[in-house]
């Protein structure tokens, strides 16, 4: 019983000392940031790794979740012989909701599971202490310029997810099914609002690649050194990115178009 | 020159990053709309707006020429005071004009409807519109219908 109560509150304890550590290596990394503006070759090879890489999987994801959307939302439209408002339903679901939100998993299962086991990775070969004994702070050389191009390329790639998906959306809705292509422009356009859905949904991505960005190097700089230890490490980071994104999208949502 | 592509990818994901939010403001939003409304205020008294809802449309003769721009209750009359801008290039509108809320199609949005009046003068900057006609409200009628059937049954 004793033994219960113990493990619990080691438990306990053991998840506030790695939100703490979390916290300070997240001051760490910010402290870093500013410095990078002068040196942005770095930044650049990781927009590189972290963005442009992902390119071609958010492209290809966002035609097809649009392609859904124009599907589904069709046959439940067709229903109340709305199918004119196909565009709406495909823009405002993916602006609002799935392009940040679809593409911030795909993001933290492309470039936020590499980033950790490239962290971890360094760790575990004793990269980053070798650089400490060089006088090189791992921190600002390999933390921050990474930190700061994940925070880049979230929002640009979920842009892309949004504007890809409603290309999807109409190849399906005008080419499949014939809905009349200028009421589906033209009623998308009356009923979105750049404020309010587009705006929104842009800083929702940007907070989702604040988190999944930060988890990820925290969960490689944290881990254990060992093959195991890494792997476990990128486990953690998907099963942690998903749980952060969708509980804060939730948080977002409510506050966002919470009081209508 | 591994740098030099790595920097000219870069460029081109940015960019088109930076395009697909254009491409989102512009063709997908109503953010093109916000250049031309710079306009006029005018105040319209309603007994009933229905769902009517700020950035509603105001329309006159289908032509869109302005949007609703607040919505409150008038603490005296206990109405409605619909505050609509008017843009700026439809300044020809007669001050007798009579604004009418109707709903597109039989599910669709609730917007204002504004039918010309005869007058010489024009609308100007915070005048008010008397003729008014209230919303539509679908329980409303029903309720009438119902009511004045069940009368007629006697």
């Amino acid at each position: 019983m004793i033994d219960t109560i113990r493990s619990l509150g080691r438990w306990g304890l053991s998840v506030f000392e790695r939100l703490g550590r979390g916290h300070l290596f997240l001051f760490d990394t910010l402290r870093g940031v500013p410095e990078l503006f002068l040196r942005f070759s770095l930044v650049t090879q990781q927009l590189f790794s972290v963005g442009v890489l992902s390119v071609f999987l958010i492209l290809i994801s966002g035609l097809f979740v649009g392609m859904v959307l124009g599907l589904q939302g069709y046959n439940t439209l067709v229903d109340f012989g709305a199918e004119e408002s196909l565009g709406v339903m495909v823009s405002l679901s993916l602006v609002r909701e799935l392009g940040p939100v679809v593409c911030a998993l795909l993001f933290a299962g492309r470039a936020g599971s590499a980033l950790t086991a490239e962290i971890g990775l360094m760790k575990s070969t004793e990269q980053l202490s070798g650089m400490e004994m060089m006088a090189v702070d791992p921190m600002r050389r390999v933390i921050a310029p990474r930190f700061l191009a994940g925070f880049i390329s979230m929002p640009l790639l979920a842009a892309l997810f949004s504007a890809v998906g409603i290309f999807g959306g109409f190849l399906v809705g005008h080419g499949l099914l014939g809905v009349d292509d200028g009421a589906f422009w033209s009623q998308m356009q009356v009923k979105t609002d750049w404020y309010d859905d587009v705006l929104n949904g842009v800083i929702k991505s940007v907070v989702f690649g604040f988190v999944v960005t930060w988890i990820a190097l925290f969960e490689g700089y944290d881990a254990t050194p060992t093959s195991e230890g890494v792997g476990r490490a990128t486990t953690r980071t998907v099963v942690h990115s998903a749980f952060a994104i969708l509980g804060l999208d939730f948080m977002l949502t409510a506050l966002m178009f919470g009081e209508e | 020159m591994q740098n030099k592509s790595t920097e000219i990818t870069v460029g081109m994901f940015v960019a088109a990053g930076i395009a697909a939010i254009f491409v989102l403001a512009l063709k997908v939003s109503n953010l093109a709309e916000f250049n031309d409304e710079v306009g006029y205020k005018v105040i319209a008294e309603f007994e009933n707006i229905g769902g009517l809802k700020v950035r509603s449309a105001v329309t006159m003769a289908g032509v869109r020429i302005g949007r609703v721009e607040s919505i409150n209750l008038n603490a005296e009359t206990y109405n409605a005071d619909v505050t609509i801008n008017l843009y700026g290039k439809y300044d020809t509108i007669p001050i007798d004009s009579a604004a009418s809320i109707y709903t597109a199609g039989l599910l669709g949005e609730q917007y204002i409807g504004l039918e010309a009046g005869a007058e010489d003068e024009f609308l100007q900057d915070g005048d008010v519109i008397d003729l008014t006609q209230p919303a539509l409200v679908l329980e409303q009628i029903i309720g009438k219908f119902l009511f004045s059937k069940a009368e007629g049954d006697d």
